[in-house]
């Protein structure tokens, strides 16, 4: 499979602000391609380097087989965009939105206006053709985005974190055509704070904490590789929790994570160690036994937890 | 170039949905100025220069108008677009430059600049204050002035963060230019110095070649204005285009 995008040993500096501190990763052509990390990780500064809004500093951006400093219009051409922001135009109603859109890839009006008749009915949007812009619910902005991004068929869609302050509804719509989207063939770059969101999607995806890349593979590889497959959250006080209960789990051959004010207990056997629990003192109606997730591989590795 | 007037068509499409609130500020505002100052100060001033002092202002008028728009567009318009809206930033992700974006919200300030200063002289020519055929050459002048404040503004817009400080250039940048450039008195009256600093002052040599045409006049000097303005607007490129760079590329 050819490769869309290379970067390697990515950095980038704002003032004193070390934002990439070399970053590598390669996207192949078909793929949802996911980066995770808290906010100021660096994934929109990446993103961001990808769709042209920021240079690259130093190390090697290639996109589409061309090593760029900047990304130029010819290749902009070919991506979608879903920035962070639902920057629409709100002196312009939907449909106009669109229109205004199209026209800056150089289509004529009365092809601009089928092209963005045609994606707004994709994402269900027909209705809302002639509304301003204000009167859209979050949800329904959010999806006039990806409508908008959607207008030059683009072999690269680049979707920064697409379904923020989206309700499951509108979550579950948006994933389904971005599933159809990729069945088409299109490359998806996605950004996301919903570990969910990741296993759904994504076919391969990096985690990133403060501008490096700390891990690389796929949902289900990740899981394995960091995490005891079974874990019970313990939902009690910290100060109700017996102190010696990290000795006990990895006597038992488990691994505590304590986030914030949460613990976790990890295990290969969830059942037996859910068996034990009572005994040392959590009672199971404060506890809940689940398979680990990237939820839990993300909590670990991005340092918010001391691992015990 | 292509991708800027793909970029101005954007631009357009807003304008003609929104340009009865724009008619408000931008020609309501000269016409004020000129039914206040016309047959207010009119009353106690017989001429001018040769002229009636409705005669003498009305060509003012219209500059001033076209200083109006291009800098009201480029200032507060191109804030929002750049900080609220952030529609450049839309714009850019799009297969266009920044110097597309940049010189997009230039033309589309000249273009309004143009399109209010012609509705100024409209309504001044059917008030019987233009003389000359000469005074329909001054759509195709104000391309000029409207070119070198909209460049102005872009410069001073992308040099600031905060909204509020746009009022400095309006009251320490063009409330000066709209006082001194000869629009409600010839210059002539002013002190010598300050009569020099207005070389500098774009409403000045815009003022003095839509009096002149509107009378049909050419006096060499003239060329002087026009050369002042073309000097000035392309000394100035670069700066809208740098500080505006910095603000949609990281």
């Amino acid at each position: 499979m050819k490769d869309v995008i290379v970067a390697e040993n990515l950095q980038k500096h704002y003032g004193n602000f070390h934002a990439l501190k070399g970053v590598s990763f390669t996207i192949r052509e078909g793929e949802c391609f996911g980066l995770l990390g808290h906010n100021g990780a660096g994934k929109s500064t990446t993103m961001k380097m990808i769709y042209g809004l920021s240079t690259v500093e130093s190390g090697r951006l290639s996109i589409f087989d061309q090593r760029i400093s900047l990304t130029p219009p010819a290749i902009k051409q070919y991506l979608g965009v879903v920035p962070q922001d639902d920057n629409l135009d709100p002196d312009l109603p939907v449909l106009e939105n669109l229109e205004v859109y199209a026209g800056l890839f150089g289509v004529g009006r009365r092809q601009a206006r089928e092209v963005s008749r045609e994606m707004l009915a994709f994402m269900g949007l027909e209705s809302k053709e002639q509304s301003p812009v204000d009167t859209l619910s979050g949800g329904q902005k959010r999806r006039v985005v990806i409508a908008r991004a959607l207008l030059n068929h683009p072999r690269l869609l680049i979707l920064d974190e697409p379904t923020t302050g989206l309700d499951p509804q509108g979550r579950h719509l948006v994933w389904q055509k971005l599933r159809n989207l990729k069945n088409e063939g299109v490359t998806l770059i996605l950004t996301t704070h919903y570990m969910e969101e990741a296993t759904q999607l994504c076919d391969r995806l990096i985690i990133m904490h403060e501008g490096l890349v700390l891990t690389e593979g796929t949902p289900v590889g990740l899981v394995c590789a960091h995490v005891l497959p079974y874990a019970i959250e313990v939902r009690l006080p910290l100060d109700s929790i017996p102190d010696d209960i990290s000795d006990k789990v990895r006597q038992f051959g488990g691994e505590t994570l304590q986030v914030m004010d949460s613990l976790f207990l990890y295990a290969n056997d969830g059942k037996a160690l859910w068996q034990q629990i009572g005994e040392w003192g959590l009672p199971q109606h404060a506890c809940f036994l689940r398979r680990s997730t990237l939820e839990d591989v993300f909590l670990k590795l991005t340092g918010r937890g001391t691992e015990e | 170039m292509s991708g800027a007037f793909r970029v101005l068509k954007r631009h357009w499409r807003v304008f003609v949905r929104t340009w009865r609130h724009n008619l408000m500020y931008n020609v309501a505002e000269p016409l004020l100025y000129l039914a206040a100052m016309g047959f207010g100060l009119g009353a106690l001033v017989q001429q001018v220069d040769g002229m009636t002092y409705l005669q003498f202002l009305a060509p003012g008028m219209v500059a001033l108008s076209a200083m109006y728009s291009a800098t009201f567009e480029c200032t507060y318009g191109t804030f929002l677009r750049l900080y609220y809206q952030k529609t450049l930033q839309a714009i850019l992700a799009g297969p266009v430059t920044v110097r597309d974006v940049v010189f997009g919200e230039l033309l589309y300030g000249t273009l309004k600049s143009v399109l209010f200063g012609s509705v100024i002289l409209g309504v001044v020519a059917l008030l019987g204050q233009i003389h000359s055929w000469m005074a329909l050459a001054i759509p195709v002048f104000l391309f000029l002035p409207g070119a070198l404040f909209s460049q102005l503004s872009v410069a001073y817009t992308g040099a600031i963060k905060n909204i509020d400080h746009l009022n400095y250039y309006i009251t320490l940048v063009i409330m000066p230019f709209f006082l001194f450039g000869g629009l409600y008195f010839p210059v002539t009256t002013l002190p010598g110095w300050v009569q020099k600093l207005n070389w500098l002052n774009p409403l000045f040599h815009s003022v003095e070649v839509c009096r002149a045409l509107s009378f049909g006049n050419w006096p060499i000097r003239l060329w002087f204005h026009v050369a002042a303005l073309l000097l000035m607007t392309f000394v100035l490129l670069p700066l809208p285009l740098r500080l505006l760079k910095k603000r949609l590329i990281s």
